[in-house]
């Protein structure tokens, strides 16, 4: 039987993981897949906690944030299509215009 | 020394090992199979001079391409190369583990309980095999990436777009089916095809859902035929049009993958066709421990209709292609599923 | 036994597939081993009774999502990073920078773990409250999908459609 608290442990690894990577990287679609790697981490941690109580609602809840992923990474990639067809790069820095 | 209490996990470690090889000699066997009845449909003979009636015309070609040089372009990356091959594969081989091919056996009263005919069977069984076949399109793509080259990846894009296109009929019209079955067990859907009917008292029609649901057979062939990257929707490996589509660089080794991996796909296909609708391993006559012969049969047929249907038709262009699967197939399976789930209400309010 | 086995082989996988993913120059390769995670994942779904939930992260995930972002990193012809030149003598950039950072990650990390490790009523093994069966059966899963959490299925499927209305638009071409 493996305890709870590794399934957290695990799942709060691989969040950091996925922050650090939203941070350290400078390619717009590094940044999404960072992204879906916070979401999988708390999928797992939904799930634990949902066998954990004896109840179905953790998975429940895990389909919603996977249909959620889904649309937030088809517009999001939408939008790196849009501007890397503007300015022929994927690096967020270089789009700056907006700053003061 | 005792040996029953390993008698049941090496039994099952045969019917693995059985099942894995069968895999890989019914893509020999459908090799030779397609050339023969291409053959015969274009009014020639196919392959006759290696071995009787070409039966050794496989190992043939097979020996051939083992000896074939192992080309890699400059440009290809190093590891998807060889990973795309692989991937195809082995998606190909796994997707038929959920699948069932048998009822239950006892080998002749040795075991003591007895081992149910199939790989494994778990109660998400269906959506197994969709989630692997799935996966099958990063075979295709990633060797059309990876070869650098142009006709490469146009075949790749062209057949992940087609496969990832018909996905969505092929589930639709699965969905259909489990809805009638109530379960997601590939097992327990043949299971509730046990029977017969007596239709106007005399003629006695088995429960196969084909009946229930002809046109949800109907979708699920086509959309089948289509995931498979088979005729008349090959247009991503047509040799007439794209050299050879996303495998034009590879050889060898690398190479033979790519048609078995498709084969592979095609029995699996075909398989789960026959446990869904056409009624698994049930028939007349035979004991139901050797079920598992129909279920040959009844496969050996979808596959010779495969076949049929490659040299009968013409080829889509791969617009008419994709059209087809968003504006056709797709709303027909759609359709399909509210008529059966209106119906299946109906009938047991 | 095998089952502790199961658990660190997935977790190995998936926290190791993630980190490469994190540190790969090209994001073709990247996308690739956040498809392994992904498969780890599932087998740790697969661990913890919810077998839909597991095969739902691959055929979602692994084959829907990660194909849209393979497609994406292909028509793109995603470069390569390279850092440029004022990003490479940013202060944030710097080697000692980024190993105390590390290091202070590093901390964090073991302190999570130490804190969640100690929480007495997490202790308890996760096979506790009920058997496997019930948490694992699609047709209670559906029933109260459809029953208990209408409103934000139908919302869901209104936010899909919404996404995909949305990034067609955003993607199409300025002159049409």
């Amino acid at each position: 039987m493996i305890p709870l608290s590794y399934y957290l442990i695990l799942s709060a690894t691989l969040f950091a993981i996925g922050t650090a990577g939203v941070f350290m990287r400078r390619n717009l679609i590094t940044i999404l897949l960072s992204i879906e790697i916070m979401l999988n981490a708390v999928n797992l941690s939904f799930v634990a906690f949902g066998r954990a109580a004896g109840d179905l609602d953790g998975q429940i809840i895990t389909f919603f944030v996977m249909t959620v992923a889904a649309a937030e990474a088809a517009v999001g990639l939408a939008l790196v299509i849009a501007l890397f067809r503007h300015k022929e790069s994927l690096n967020p820095d270089a789009f700056t215009s907006l700053k003061w | 020394m005792d040996f029953t209490p390993y008698l049941r996990p090496a039994a099952i470690g045969v019917m693995i090992f059985i099942t894995f090889n069968a895999l890989i000699i019914a893509s020999a066997i459908l090799v030779l199979a397609e050339r023969k009845i291409m053959g015969f449909i274009q009014q020639r003979y196919g392959p006759y001079l290696v071995g009787p009636w070409g039966l050794m015309q496989p190992f043939a070609d097979i020996l051939k391409l083992l000896f074939k040089e192992e080309l890699r372009p400059k440009g290809a990356d190093k590891w998807l190369f060889t990973l795309a091959p692989v991937l195809a594969i082995v998606t190909a081989f796994v997707a038929f583990a959920t699948v069932p091919f048998g009822a239950q056996t006892d080998l002749f009263g040795l075991l003591d309980e007895p081992i149910k005919l199939g790989i494994s069977d778990v109660n998400v069984g269906v959506l197994v095999v969709f989630a692997v076949t799935s996966m099958g399109v990063y075979g295709i793509v990633l060797a059309g990436w990876s070869s650098n080259s142009k006709y490469a990846l146009f075949g790749g894009l062209r057949a992940s777009a087609q496969m990832i296109s018909y996905e969505l009929a092929y589930a639709t019209s699965l969905a259909a089916v489990i809805m009638l079955a109530g379960s997601l067990s590939l097992r327990e859907v043949v299971d509730r095809q046990q029977g017969y009917w007596d239709l106007f008292g005399v003629l006695p029609v088995p429960k196969w859902y084909v009946f229930l649901q002809p046109f949800g057979f109907l979708i699920y062939v086509i959309a089948g035929v289509a995931e498979t990257n088979r005729a008349p929707f090959d247009f991503p490996e047509a040799e007439q049009e794209l050299v050879a589509g996303f495998n034009t660089e590879y050889s060898s080794v690398r190479f033979a993958m790519f048609p078995q991996a498709e084969y592979i796909n095609m029995v699996t296909m075909s398989a789960v066709a026959t446990d869904l609708f056409l009624g698994g391993w049930h028939g007349p006559f035979l004991p139901p421990e050797y079920g598992w012969i129909w279920f040959l049969v009844k496969v050996g047929l979808i596959l010779f209709a495969y076949i049929w249907v490659r040299w009968t038709v013409p080829r889509y262009r791969y617009d008419q292609l994709m059209t087809f699967g968003w504006k056709w197939l797709f709303p027909a399976a759609v359709l399909n599923l509210i008529v059966t789930a209106a119906l299946v209400l109906y009938f047991n309010a | 036994m095998p089952e502790t086995f199961a658990f660190y082989m997935f977790a190995a996988i998936a926290v190791g597939a993630s980190v490469l993913v994190i540190g790969q120059r090209n994001p073709m390769y990247s996308v690739l081993l956040l498809i392994a995670s992904f498969g780890a994942l599932s087998g740790l779904y697969i661990q913890l009774d919810a077998p839909f939930v597991a095969v739902a992260q691959i055929i979602i995930y692994a084959g829907a999502i990660m194909v849209l972002f393979l497609f994406v990193v292909m028509l793109l012809n995603a470069p390569r990073e390279d850092a440029a030149e004022w990003d490479r003598t940013h202060p944030l950039r710097q080697p000692g920078v980024t190993r105390w950072g590390t290091l202070l990650a590093g901390l964090l990390i073991v302190q999570l773990a130490m804190a969640l490790g100690k929480m007495s009523e997490l202790g308890a093994p996760v096979a506790g409250r009920s058997d496997a069966a019930t948490i694992g059966s699609v047709t209670e899963l559906g029933r109260s999908l459809f029953t208990r959490h209408t409103f934000a299925f139908e919302a869901t499927s209104i936010l899909i459609l919404v996404a995909m209305i949305g990034a067609t638009v955003l993607a199409r071409r300025e002159d049409q």
